[in-house]
């Protein structure tokens, strides 16, 4: 009759340890999951950033060439459609706008000497253009958080538990359309 | 899959091996030295409780109060975002890359170049940059060099290296109780195992041995600490090549750093392991060369690796 108790324990035993790697896993998911929506939250951060540093730049640049309106009627353009954009597609359009408008503008500088060299000028284009890197970082770290998530609950035996919890893979940022893969040209 | 992933899973691998290893090594140490010195292994569990007790204690100091003790000996000032905006932003992007919290920015007064990174979690972090570094690399160089120091934050490396100080200590310390214990006590070994006259040749034997062993032991752990770190500075290249996704700003950079001959004045033996590259010069060069000596790689080979990142070669 002592075989029925080691057999009750042993079972115990191994309904525990599988309980545990249950909870284990299901919270590294939880962890992962809420990551991924913190780093897309971040990508918001730093695209509004650009936005409240645009309003400055136009004025510095119009104290001096205050004739090229073209130029800055499509910078404050782009960023109004920018901030309007409701859908994702309307808002890669509005960035690649807004890229693409920035470029012309700092162009400018080469024409105006006295433009290139003010110092408000010169740190406002370091702000915009770490901004863009900003951004364009903010965005490989979503990819990379998305890339260990669908990992971490694609692998053998974590997906049972992820499918059993409704878990599902998230999507990585990409560039929609083919033509925003293209340098915006610059022409002044 | 991108090279760098691979290249920092085996080096985490590595790491990991290196440190069973080391703990098996000091295991089996003790345990020769037990047998040799009083005839029974488990006597080297005193030595090595011991020896690990004032190991740890020494390390831990150093590990609360080295990165303070290290900046100030450097002779590094705080940076703040309006001292050097572009500098800040360089870092602050990284921050975005890697999802570390800022760390504190130091620089060092010193036509130089160099950099460090100290800190015993991304928390309490703190990067420092030499003024020549500063001044002579280019913004993606730069990206690169800072997050080099970066990932040795964000791969806990001052933790890794504090582990290693702690075990290279053990193996000092239960060497040092283990020749002290020959040479003052071993009598007692002699006069209880006894027996006939051809046991003591085989002692005697046993004894050097033994002797041998543990004035090796300590130059053996030392070796092993110094490949470790070597390590360390690859894994921390591959990962600064993962948050920038251009190896090449840190390629550049290191040709910049091998070419620079000035020494860094501030530096010392016990701190040169954390900078970037050795700061400390012999006969025009930099010290230490490629070699088990050294606590880092040879800069060639570490841009080579660099350079292959993304191509099909190894």
């Amino acid at each position: 009759m002592t075989g029925l108790p080691i057999a009750l324990v042993v079972l115990g035993g191994i309904v525990v340890v599988v309980g545990l790697w249950f909870v284990i896993t299901y919270n590294g998911l939880i962890r992962l999951r809420n990551a991924v929506k913190n780093a897309w939250s971040q990508i918001d951060v730093q695209l509004k950033r650009r936005y409240d540093l645009i309003p400055n730049l136009v004025e510095t640049v119009k104290g001096y060439a205050a004739h090229e309106k073209t130029t800055f009627e499509q910078v404050v353009q782009a960023r109004q459609r920018g901030i309007e954009a409701s859908t994702v597609k309307d808002q890669a359009a509005a960035e690649n706008m807004i890229t693409g408008a920035l470029r012309q503008l700092f162009a400018l500088s080469e024409a105006y000497p006295d433009l290139k060299a003010n110092q408000n000028f010169l740190a406002l284009q370091e702000e915009l253009s770490s901004t863009e890197n900003r951004i364009g970082f903010a965005r490989q770290y979503y990819n990379d958080t998305v890339q260990a998530f669908n990992t971490r609950q694609q692998v053998f035996p974590a997906n049972l538990v992820a499918s059993m919890l409704g878990f599902e893979s998230a999507e990585f940022f990409e560039i929609e359309e083919p033509t925003h893969r293209q340098a915006p040209k610059v022409s002044f | 899959m991108a090279q760098f992933e691979s290249l920092i899973a085996a080096n985490k691998r590595n790491s990991v091996l290196l440190v069973i290893l080391f703990v098996l090594f000091i295991c089996g140490l003790g345990a020769l030295l037990g047998w040799a010195v009083w005839g029974d292994w488990r006597m080297a569990i005193p030595s090595i409780v011991l020896a690990l007790a004032v190991s740890s204690v020494m390390a831990l100091v150093g590990y609360y109060a080295g990165p303070r003790a290290v900046l100030a000996m450097s002779g590094a000032q705080p940076v703040l975002r309006e001292d050097d905006p572009q500098l800040y932003n360089i870092v602050d992007e990284l921050r975005l890359a890697s999802g570390l919290p800022m760390p504190a920015l130091y620089l060092i007064e010193t036509p130089a170049m160099n950099a460090f990174a100290t800190g015993r979690d991304p928390e309490h972090a703190a990067v420092a940059v030499t003024r020549g570094l500063r001044d002579r690399l280019g913004r993606d160089e730069l990206q690169g060099v800072l997050a080099h120091e970066l990932s040795h934050v964000q791969n806990l490396d001052t933790r890794f290296m504090t582990l290693m100080a702690v075990l290279v200590g053990v193996v000092v310390l239960v060497s040092d109780i283990g020749l002290r214990s020959i040479f003052y006590g071993g009598g007692r070994r002699r006069s209880r195992g006894g027996g006939g006259g051809g046991g003591g040749a085989v002692m005697l034997i046993i004894l050097l041995v033994a002797v041998v062993l543990a004035i090796l032991a300590p130059i053996f752990a030392k070796l092993i600490q110094l490949a470790v770190s070597r390590q360390r500075e690859f894994l921390a290249d591959a990962s600064a090549s993962r948050l920038t996704r251009y190896p090449e700003g840190l390629a550049r950079a290191l040709e910049a750093l091998a070419a620079d001959t000035a020494e860094l004045a501030t530096a010392s033996r016990a701190t040169a392991h954390l900078f970037i590259v050795q700061p400390l010069m012999a006969r025009g060069r930099r010290a230490g060369g490629p070699g088990m000596w050294s606590s880092h790689p040879p800069i060639e080979e570490r841009i080579r690796r660099l350079r292959t990142i993304g191509t099909l070669e190894a």
